[in-house]
């Protein structure tokens, strides 16, 4: 099949990749770029194992093709720490004990991110509710919303009044 | 400080590999000239194979290669089961890794195409031609032993493929004798495991040396070298298996898998490395499914409660084929838990297992142990309901009363220890039982319909004496190994043979070493899951991992500790005796200030320059521990509900399980464990189901269909403890790992037929959708 070259920004460095037109992004960044970070859960939009932030928005990458990334600015998990040390979402996880396989854990990363640059305060049933999309089996979710919870207040404590 | 350790919620050492998306899993990898591999999979439950044409596909762009069952012939032996349970007239059927001339279940590999990318191994797939002559499928696992259904396997009849029993008491008399009878027919339907992370197989041949390595996703990486030497020749000291990050098993990742040993094959055929990963609907099909049975229990009692006999029928639907360690599932770990938390005196159950049209079943979290606590506590509450008395009085009268070492049950198993009433009780002070209940009346009084479910219970883990294992037919050792070695700069390195995939033990293992050898957790490094650099173990499943090789690595370090008070005792001049230890520091007793620390020591050790006489340069030791019983953990589960009378919907509201392990090394995971383990319980009672056609098609093929628990649909998770020791265990620790699913289950069924009893509903099968709950609220009203 005749490949496409694509231009794109990645973790904020400028890629370019030849990609057959049926690749989805979730293949492209795994398999063309090497960033296995995102998981593939179900291929189908079911499960947000493959979420990242595409042009400030989240989206499940596996749903998206690899060619509609041309010039648009990709966030993946290998991303979201920041050049002094891990994200405030990345520590709270950490201290609060998220993850168990860390299959879904690059996904549930990504998707807090984005819901607390929308609502840095969010109850916990708009927590529930935002990570409806995401399935974990391993955690039943509670460490997880407990540790959104805790990366809301940091960032709200890091935040200028 | 360090013993401290034990005991404290410490943070997660593999966590910050796994939340920057560095750690590797098994499809994360890729190796030079790599190629990939497809299955083509029955798309019939049930056919015969006629001609395979190939050669399309064969030379259809970057495709490499194209097997079926003719070119695997004499190089691939079946998979093999390997529970060969005793006593029970088992039919084991040949499980060849490809389809010969019949295919059994939709998703049973028939070819297998290798291609330069993944993309045209797929594609070619599609230009295999199958004739296939589709044949009747059996199902229905009521129906699927019946001399009208059809046969799955030629020579096993009655599509059995083993009957097991298991006695204790005089059942007959107590039913005889029975004031009252309570009869129940459960079905516990099919589940799909489900791990976040499908299954996938790299294997890497080099045809110079004959060696071969096969990365897994697996939960024991040792059965697997054994099991692949025997099935592909490969001699176990030539074949390295690796189980990188596994990314959640429950079960799924026990069985040695087909698909896995055609990757290997194509691997040797081609001598390049090939990579197989299977797609989500392949994972559904063809990875192994859970629980599915059909049960007919009944319970006699006396008319104050006093249960005095348990009588029951399982037909168990073993799916096409039997899986590695299928067989002992509905027979060892669920016939002998039969008791649960209560003296019964008379016991009788039989298990038929069942050859079905459909993808092979295996342990699922629990495995056999949360259909037994089912039968029971579901039963149980409807002795409660016939004698108008509270579940929770029922329960309490036929407790096992508290025992500390040692207790004989009915099934012939002797539990370690355990105080079921002290739980229950705890429990229900948490949760205000009597407030409960006197808010659901007010609520019944307004036309709502709450509902309050208890599930107490009682199961059986850290598998276990190997002597049992060889008496109940399971065709491998139940110990564990560690290696403890200390370096010259007082850093440890930890060698374990069990492989967790997700359990945190790299970080419990620390603990317990530092705990024992007064080091910090950070100077010990646990490795694990690499057959060429751990001793021999034989996995992670049944609750095992902590309960048995945390044992194994708590005598190793005692044994390093042994011989440390031998080295400082040397180099202080002083005799041996007059030794103490503490918080890695060994000195002369009175003098703690003029000691060697455990670093002296393993640097002296280390250099050897100056070691008492007779003993051996190093530090280093290990031990092979084999348990001299199972562990017994237990708890008290409540769910509370809420049922919408028009809609049929549940909601529910409130959870909280209170899980007996024994002493925990770290809290958090502990807690972690329950939260888990009880939500997977609560998919499968509200909604969780693998739902075949009658044609033996997977209706609930992809996530869409096959309903998983979310997070908007649960409510916190209430943990609470009590600690009571294991007497045998030299930590006194027990399992934690498929507790909370053991006891959910039932507690969310419970609640919801409490919250069903005013209006009169009839038992509903599991799941609770609103479509059941609704039909039969509507029964309730007679219409
Ligand atoms: S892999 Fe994209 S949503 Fe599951
Ligand atoms: S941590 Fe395993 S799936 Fe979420």
């Amino acid at each position: 099949m005749k490949k496409t070259q694509v231009q794109t920004i990645v973790n904020g460095r400028p890629v370019e990749f030849l990609c057959e037109p049926r690749q989805s992004l979730l293949e492209v960044l795994r398999d063309n770029l090497s960033l296995t970070g995102t998981k593939e859960g179900c291929n189908d939009g079911n499960c947000g194992a493959c979420t990242v932030e595409m042009d400030g928005r989240i989206v499940p990458s596996c749903l998206v093709l690899g060619v509609e990334a041309e010039g648009a600015q990709i966030v993946t998990i290998e991303g979201i720490a920041l050049g002094s040390g891990l994200h405030e979402v990345q520590k709270a996880f950490l201290e609060g004990a998220a993850l168990q396989c860390g299959v879904c854990t690059p996904g549930f990363i990504v998707a807090t991110k984005a819901l607390l640059e929308q609502n840095p305060n969010p109850t916990e049933h708009e927590i529930r509710f935002w990570l409806a999309n995401n399935l974990c089996r391993c955690t039943g979710y509670d460490k997880i919303v407990r540790s959104v919870q805790a990366a809301a207040c940091r960032l709200q404590e890091e935040a200028p009044a | 400080m360090s013993t401290a350790m034990f005991g404290s919620g410490i943070r997660r050492r593999e966590d910050p590999r796994l939340i920057t998306g560095a750690a590797s899993y098994t499809d994360d990898l890729t190796l030079p000239g790599m190629l990939h591999a497809a299955m083509l999979r029955s798309p019939h439950a049930h056919a015969r194979i006629g001609a395979i044409d190939a050669s399309r596909a064969k030379s259809a762009r970057g495709v490499v290669a194209v097997y079926t069952s003719a070119d695997t012939e004499g190089a691939l032996q079946p998979s093999p089961c390997a529970w060969l349970l005793p006593d029970s007239d088992l039919k084991i059927a040949e499980y060849p890794c490809l389809a010969k001339d019949t295919v059994r279940y939709v998703g049973e590999i028939v070819a297998v195409v290798v291609a330069e990318s993944r993309y045209q191994a797929y594609d070619a797939l599609e230009l295999i031609d199958v004739d296939y002559d589709p044949l009747p499928a059996a199902i229905d696992l009521e129906q699927a032993g019946g001399p009208d259904a059809p046969r799955l396997h030629a020579e096993i009849e009655g599509n059995q493929a083993f009957h097991w029993t298991v006695s204790g008491g005089d059942v007959d008399a107590a039913f005889a004798n029975a004031d009252v009878i309570v009869k129940e027919r459960i079905l516990q339907q099919r589940l799909i495991p489900t791990a976040m992370e499908t299954r996938s197989a790299v294997a890497s041949y080099t045809r110079a040396s004959g060696e071969l390595t096969l990365w897994n996703t697996t939960q024991n990486p040792h059965i697997v070298r054994f099991l692949c030497s025997l099935v592909t020749g490969v001699p176990e000291d030539r074949l390295r298996v690796v189980a990188p990050e596994v990314g959640g098993g429950f079960g799924s990742k026990i069985a040695v898998y087909p698909a896995d040993f055609v990757t290997v094959f194509c691997a040797m055929k081609l001598g390049s490395p090939v990579k197989w990963t299977e797609t989500r609907s392949e994972n559904y099909q063809a990875t192994t499914h859970g629980r599915n049975h059909v049960q007919d229990v009944e319970l006699a009692a006396t008319n104050d409660g006093r249960i005095t006999g348990i009588r029951a029928t399982v037909r168990a639907g073993m799916g096409a084929y039997l899986s590695t360690a299928a067989p002992g599932i509905p027979t060892i770990l669920h016939g002998l838990m039969l008791s649960g938390v209560y003296d019964i005196p008379a016991i009788h159950e039989e298990v038929y297992g069942l050859y079905t049209n459909e993808t092979p079943v295996e342990a699922y979290r629990g495995a056999g142990r949360p259909e037994a606590t089912f039968m029971l506590e579901r039963l149980v509450d409807v002795l409660a309901d016939k004698l108008d008395m509270d579940p929770a009085e029922v329960r309490r009268k036929n407790f096992i009363p508290k025992f500390d070492d040692g207790h004989d049950v009915a099934t012939g198993l002797t539990y370690d220890s355990g105080d079921y009433e002290q739980a229950l009780d705890k429990l229900l002070r948490h949760a205000d039982y009597a407030g409960l209940r006197a808010e659901q009346e007010e609520a019944r009084q307004q036309g709502r319909y709450p509902g309050i479910g208890l599930s107490t219970y009682v199961e059986i883990c850290g598998l276990g004496p190997s002597q049992v294992a060889g008496a109940i037919g399971f065709q491998g050792g139940l110990w564990e190994s560690a290696i403890v070695r200390f370096h010259p700069s007082g850093k440890v390195h930890v060698f374990i043979g069990a492989s967790p995939h997700g359990q945190g033990e790299e970080t419990t293992f620390a603990q317990i070493v530092a705990a024992e050898l007064g080091v910090s957790p950070e100077d010990v490094k646990v490795v694990h899951g690499d057959t060429d650099n751990t001793p021999m173990g034989w996995g992670t499943y049944g609750s095992r991992t902590t309960a048995v090789g945390g044992a194994a690595l708590a005598l190793t370090a005692r044994k390093i500790r042994e011989k440390c008070k031998v080295i400082a005792a040397h180099l202080l001049e002083a005799a041996v005796e007059d030794m103490e230890y503490e918080d890695g520091n060994f000195f002369v007793k009175g003098s703690p200030d003029n000691g060697k620390t455990i670093q002296d020591i393993a640097l002296m050790a280390n250099v050897s320059w100056n070691m008492p006489e007779g003993v051996e340069s190093g530090l280093e030791a290990s031990t092979f521990y084999d348990p001299p019983n199972f562990v017994f953990p237990y708890g008290a589960h409540l769910a509370l509900v809420e049922v919408d009378a028009e809609t049929g919907q549940v909601e529910l509201k409130r959870y909280i399980a209170l899980d007996d392990c024994g002493p925990q090394i770290n809290p958090t995971i502990v807690a972690g464990q329950v939260h888990g383990g009880v939500v997977q319980g609560i998919g499968q009672a509200l909604w969780e189901e693998a739902v075949y056609d009658e044609d033996g098609q997977l209706l609930s093929g992809s996530m869409l269909d096959y309903a998983l628990p979310r997070a908007d649909k649960l409510p916190e998770i209430e943990v609470l403890s009590t600690v009571t020791p294991s007497p045998h265990h030299p930590l006194g620790v027990k399992g934690i790992g498929e507790a909370g699913t053991i006891a959910s289950t039932a507690a969310v069924y419970n609640a919801v037929m409490d919250a069903l009893k005013p209006l009169n509903a009839p038992a509903v099968d599991m799941p609770f959708t609103p479509e059941r709950v609704w039909r039969a609220i509507q029964k309730g009203k007679g219409n």
